[in-house]
């Protein structure tokens, strides 16, 4: 087959060609894998070729090689590994070859296609002589081979883990890195290449910073060339110094004080990519030290498994003032550019950082510039003055902010509606908003806002509403902490007297022509729930006016017909937002009786609004009307029965949803809350549900933080139906013990630790419903056989030391429910277990009254168990 | 290798409210999860096992003593009985076994076939209120109202010693209400016909006499009886109680109440306050005192032949609700057959033109024409005293009359002619 012409055809601007071309390649794909593999290594080797065809060549080898998703991506990979061996390695020799071509992208598409397939080999020990015919290859060829030579090292360091090279060849990757960056590498694009090779490789390095001198050279490597000349090779290596700073925390004590002269003459002077990067290892220094600090905070005996060198506290005299110049670089219009992102902005984010690494310190330091800078008539200085300002409401003590607030609060309400400029007044807002986020709530003890401002902070808020959609988008989002602020406010709310005014103006907000700009409308409907969340039985009747206001612009999404796909896109979103307002409109009536009770006149409408939001969509359901459902099916009890036959085609097609695990998730929850409502008349739909949930947990596509909420949901459907749950036992029950004995024992980092324990109690969980569905029926006796592994998990757990409360709460219920509900059947059985000893006493004397009160009940059920 | 893209989110929210949505849904879930598994074991523990007709469907005899001995420790110092804990606990939950279990717990008054000695000494007389016959119960802040057939009707503040979450904190946990009540709807007033605890304190095992003495001092001094407000959604009113003299009983027979009357309750001064069916309880009605004499069917209309609904047993028995049940009849296996029918079902049947026949004052024959299940929501079969009552309605009804001459029978007479003559 003549490759090449295919290849081309398959780049025509003929549909039909490219069509035929594409078909052609997918059969003798089909066909032949091996050939059609090593004719495209060959084309791509092939320096007669044209380079378009060499390139769709390297593509489509590399496609053959890896996927996103993670089924197909293994698929791949055991494809190519169990391909003859004789072809795999000409494709190989033909890609190393490629590596030398003149032709430069021909090259650098070679070097990904030896990192994928390294990728795949190296973790099974195969082509062991890769690394050294690469690193030969540095020393001796021309320029563009070692640049695609470099390349291929900094993609390879990308795609394995560390763990599967050898330290030996780590270091020869380093040093040949390393050297290619140097002053001594004449050719810029090999230094480039060298540089942004480090960039990968900084993760193998973890030896080599730990030894003094290797550690002095990288570092000096990577400092000069910060001084280049070139701002590619400027930028890439202040992108490792960004890296080191969150990989090398704890090594970089010496060589902090060169760093920050580096970084303040590239935010002073440099070329602006370059000095975002130098910024950004400040903001990333700050990150580290907030989460260092934060465990100190949270550890009383002070430890952390990395001290804290408080860099930004010893670097703060200089780092302010610097941080403060930036602020002054502003952009026309930035805040109409919701992409933009430049020195000004990020210097203000490293500022807000920087107050929270060190709170308090940062007030003497800002309120100078702030004072200065305020009441100036360039719009920038007073802009930057008031970005300061907001910056700096969040680390430091209230009583340290206090006063300055206080002051400062009625300039900000008079300059948000009378300063010329629109920048000042979107920062203004902002800046409120954070005051109100940070300063005013029942946690913060002298209130600035009282009953002397409050009518004119509302007043002035719903007035900028009617700005430009950046400032009212800010408006609505100090409005939102505002009402957040009196989330606990008690019966009565100072929100009262303006609800009906705030929510007027919200709603004419989301009608605005222009709410689609500067997500103006969303910042709108979700000031709207915070208000009706934060709101007080005194405003419950307005609530519930609200119900068909919003039920009726739901209703107006309806009607569209025949829409472009990008009018769909904005239907969807907007029905999205609706939902959602209707979420919590149901969930905040439906929590006290005769709210709810009233409420539910609206019911079958909503419920109804609902099935045709789902029935836009063909093929997926839209999250948010699930969640929504989920409130109103917990509302409406026992009666939501009347809408399953319509709804089930949709909850199970949430069910199915593997793509949008996310959908897949609250789906879950949303069968609970329907179980929960049904009780025993779900049992109609149980079948389906449970059928579906097995099958998604048999599934390596479902993402895995799906599981364990569908374990938890055995447990709801269980405590629902009864005995009823003894046709779905024996599946139930062998797909959690399968789990349980995954689960008892945790390796791995603090992600899979909390991960297990999610998992651990999904599991409790379902056993907890399922021996309390079958209590009190003559069919207990089928669970008799489960309690020996159900114990010995308990146990096992118990062993592991590593559970978090919420498991040991779950864990310690579900050994009172199995007492409970075997009674003697497992009475010497639970005697034996180690979890109604050891497990029960620690959890009987634990200070969490949860875990406490848990404790005491299985106690209770265990000495009847045990008495009979 | 391009650069890396190094943007931080810029005047942004933590949080986006879409995550705070999906976070306090899953919050939410996880509460109401507690609270079923929660409701799971309060049932099992402490509820079911104080119940003595456990259902058939227990494995192993429950040991009520280890129960009642944790229940009586917990209560101690609050003097609580260990049957008003669990009616306070079990009035917030949900699930088909509290709402049968709360069909237990009210005293249900027999139908009064025939006149109780001893009418004037021994017995109350109140108007019954018409509306909704519920359990009241205040406790931890919170009011919640039970119907018959065990549904919630309201959850409510009131006034109720702690019914309501006020700021003075009078919410503690030791103090609670139980009250027996009838909501009427057209005042939207919960009139009390009984109570059953107050403020801590049982009353179960008080005579209905210190039951009411109790009530008229104590309610209106807890403002319950007031309008309603912020803390107290419904109104309470006292129904009044007259001593079943002729006075009593014309007066409640014929005195103007602020309700609808429905019958007339009388109460055995003597009696505690006892789960179920009881004699020392009776009702009696006319088309005087009330509109619903004769038992209308589902579309509210008076059918031309009594219905009754009877259970079926495993002998193919029908029997009445009573402890020990009436036997009405017997169905034949073929009609259990061909109907479908299993044990424990309760049916429903029309009376044909055979009527009851008795001998010597006991049942001896039922002429029963079978008209098909009973609606799901009926717990119980109807009562003998019930279906005795209605018949007699038809045929010959017990006139007001007829009570009001009891009073001066010569059993009464007698008594008060002692009286007479002792001071003479």
């Amino acid at each position: 087959m003549e490759v090449t012409q295919v290849l081309l055809n398959a780049q025509s601007i003929d549909g039909s060609v490219r069509k035929n071309a594409e078909e052609n390649l997918k059969q003798f794909q089909e066909q032949n894998l091996p050939g059609f593999l090593l004719s495209l290594s060959g084309e791509l080797a092939n320096e007669e070729k044209p380079v378009e065809t060499r390139k769709l060549a390297g593509l489509i080898l590399k496609n053959a090689l890896d996927a996103k998703e993670q089924h197909r991506k293994y698929e791949l990979v055991q494809r190519w590994l169990s391909l003859d061996a004789n072809a795999k390695s000409q494709i190989k020799a033909c890609l190393l070859k490629t590596l030398s071509s003149p032709v430069s992208d021909a090259g650098s598409t070679a070097s990904q296609v030896i990192a994928k397939v390294a990728g795949i080999e190296l973790p099974q020990k195969q082509w062991p002589e890769l690394i050294g015919s690469l690193l030969s290859n540095v020393h001796q060829l021309p320029a563009h081979a070692k640049q695609a030579t470099l390349e291929t090292l900094g993609y390879l360091c990308e795609e394995v883990s560390p763990d599967v090279i050898d330290q030996d060849q780590v270091n020869k990757i380093l040093t040949a890195v390393v050297q290619g960056m140097s002053g001594s590498e004449g050719n810029a694009d090999v230094r480039l290449a060298a540089t942004r090779a480090l960039y990968n490789a900084l993760g193998f390095a973890q030896a080599n910073f730990s030894n003094d001198m290797e550690r002095d050279y990288i570092m000096r490597v990577v400092c000069e060339a910060t001084l280049t000349p070139d701002v590619r090779i400027r930028q890439a290596a202040f992108e490792c110094l960004v890296s080191i700073s969150s990989t090398y925390y704890e090594k970089l004590a010496p060589y902090i004080q060169d760093i920050f002269n580096i970084t303040a003459k590239a935010v002073k002077e440099d070329e602006e990519p370059v000095a975002l990067q130098a910024i950004e290892f400040w903001s990333s220094i700050c990150d580290e030290e907030i989460d260092i600090l934060e465990e100190y905070a949270g550890d009383l005996t002070g430890d952390s498994e990395v001290p804290c060198f408080y860099f930004i506290k010893q670097a703060l005299p200089a780092l302010v003032p610097m941080l403060l110049e930036t602020l002054l670089k502003q952009e026309e219009d930035q805040d109409q550019d919701e992409v933009a992102w430049n020195i000004a902005m990020a210097g203000g984010t490293c500022l807000g950082l920087v107050a929270r690494t060190v709170g308090d310190d940062i007030v003497p330091l800002v309120v100078p510039f702030i004072e200065e800078n305020i009441a100036k008539p360039d719009w920038r200085q007073r802009e930057a003055a008031t970005y300061a300002f907001g910056s700096i409401l969040e680390g430091p003590s209230p009583e340290k902010l206090i006063n300055l607030v206080n002051v400062a609060l009625s300039f900000m309400l008079s300059a948000l509606t009378k300063d010329p400029n629109s920048h000042v007044k979107d920062t203004t807002a902002w800046t409120l908003g954070r005051i109100f986020e940070f300063l005013h709530g029942s946690a913060v003890e002298a209130p600035i806002i009282t009953p002397a401002n409050c009518q004119q902070i509302v007043t002035v808020l719903l007035q900028s509403m009617k700005d430009t959609p950046n400032v009212a988008e800010k408006a609505c989002g100090a409005l939102y902490f505002l009402a957040q602020g009196y989330e606990d406010v008690g019966p009565s709310s100072p929100i009262t007297p303006f609800f009906q005014e705030i929510v007027q103006s919200l709603l004419t907000v989301t009608h605005r022509e222009d709410a689609g700009e500067s997500r103006l409308r969303t910042a709108a409907y979700e000031t709207l729930n915070e208000v009706v969340r934060c709101s007080t039985d005194e405003t419950a009747t307005l609530v519930l006016q609200l119900v068909p206001v919003i039920m009726l612009e739901l209703h107006n999404t309806l009607e569209g017909q025949k829409m472009s796909s990008d009018e769909r896109e904005k239907q969807s979103e907007l029905q999205g937002l609706l939902c959602g307002c209707l979420q919590v409109i149901i969930q905040k009536l439906g929590s006290s009786e005769s709210t709810k009770y009233v409420f539910m006149q609206y019911a079958d409408q909503i419920m109804g609004l609902f099935l045709r939001v789902f029935a836009c969509r063909s093929a997926t359901v839209h999250e948010e009307a699930m969640l929504a459902i989920g409130a109103l099916a917990y509302a409406t009890g026992p009666d939501f029965a009347k809408y399953m036959p319509e709804f089930y085609r949709y909850l199970e097609m949430g069910l199915q949803n593997f793509e949008e695990y996310q959908v897949c998730a609250v789906t879950v929850g949303v069968v609970g809350d329907i179980a929960r409502a049904l009780e025993e008349k779900i049992v109609p739909y149980c079948d389906g549900i449970m059928t579906q949930l097995l099958k998604n947990l048999s599934s390596n596509q479902l993402h895995r933080s799906v599981k364990p909420p569908i374990f938890s949901c055995f447990g709801d459907i269980a405590l629902a139906v009864g005995e009823y749950f003894e046709k779905y036992l024996m599946w139930a029950m062998s797909a959690l013990q399968s789990a349980a004995e995954l689960s008892t024992h945790t390796v791995g980092d603090d992600e899979l630790v909390e991960y297990t324990n999610t998992l651990r109690n999904g599991i409790l969980e379902a056993y907890s419903g399922i021996f309390q569905g079958f209590k009190n029926s003559p069919k207990t006796q089928l669970l008799v056989p489960y309690a020996p592994h159900i114990l010995q998990f308990l146990d096992g757990i118990y062993i592991e030391k590593d559970m978090d409360d919420v498991v040991m709460k779950t864990a310690i219920g579900v050994l009172g429910d199995l007492a409970d509900t075997l009674g003697s059947h497992a009475g010497s059985l639970i005697q034996q277990s180690l979890s109604s000893k050891d497990f029960l006493n620690e959890c009987l004397s634990s200070e969490d009254l949860m875990i406490k009160e848990s404790a005491e009940w299985a106690k209770l059920a265990i000495s009847r168990a045990i008495s009979v | 290798m391009a650069p890396h893209d190094l943007r931080r989110p810029f005047k942004r929210a933590a949080i986006s409210d879409q995550q705070k949505r999906r976070e306090l849904s899953l919050l939410r879930q996880a509460q109401n999860r507690r609270d079923a598994q929660q409701q799971a074991r309060c049932l099992a523990s402490s509820i079911l096992s104080l119940q003595s007709p456990v259902p058939e469907s227990e494995p192993e005899p429950e040991q009520p003593d280890i129960e009642l001995e944790t229940a009586t420790e917990a209560e101690q110092e609050s003097g609580a009985s260990s049957k008003d804990l669990d009616v306070r606990r079990a009035s917030k939950l949900r699930r088909p076994q509290v709402r049968k279990w709360f069909a237990r717990q009210l005293m249900l008054p027999e139908w009064m076939i025939d006149v109780p000695d001893r009418l004037s000494q021994d017995w109350y007389v109140l108007a019954r209120p018409s509306g909704k016959r519920c359990f009241v119960v205040s406790s931890n802040g919170t009011t919640v109202s039970r119907q018959r057939n065990g549904s919630i009707l309201h959850h409510f503040p009131s006034a109720l010693p702690a019914g309501a979450k006020t700021r003075d904190g009078s919410g503690s946990a030791q103090s609670y209400c139980i009250l027996d009540c009838i909501f009427h709807e057209l005042d939207q007033t919960y009139y009390v016909i009984d109570v059953v605890c107050w403020n801590g304190y049982s009353l179960y095992d008080c005579t209905a006499e210190f039951r009411f003495y109790w009530l008229n001092s104590k309610l209106e001094e807890s403002g319950a009886c007031s309008p309603p407000s912020y803390y107290h959604k419904y109104r309470f009113s006292a129904v009044p109680v007259y001593n079943c003299d002729q006075d009593g009983l014309y007066t409640a027979y014929t005195g103007a109440v602020p309700y609808v009357k429905d019958g007339l309750l009388f109460y055995n001064k003597h009696a505690h306050y006892q789960t179920g069916n009881t004699p020392l309880v009776l009702v009696w009605k006319d088309e005087n005192c009330s509109q619903y004499v004769i038992d209308t069917d589902s579309k509210g209309e008076i059918p031309s032949q009594q219905q009754v609904v009877l259970e079926l047993q495993d002998n193919r028995q029908l029997v009445t609700s009573d402890d020990p049940p009436v036997v009405f009849g017997c169905l034949d296996a073929d009609m259990i057959q061909q109907s479908g029918l299993d044990s424990g079902n309760l049916l429903r049947f029309a009376f044909s033109d055979g009527g009851l026949s008795f001998s010597d004052g006991k049942l001896e024959k039922a002429d029963l024409n079978y008209l098909g299940k009973s609606n799901r929501a009926r717990a119980f079969a109807d009562s003998y005293s019930k279906v005795l009552f209605q018949y007699t309605v038809r045929h010959s009804p017990l006139k007001i009359d007829d009570l009001l001459a009891s009073i001066n029978s010569p059993d009464d007479q007698e008594n008060k002619s002692c009286d007479i003559e002792m001071a003479g």
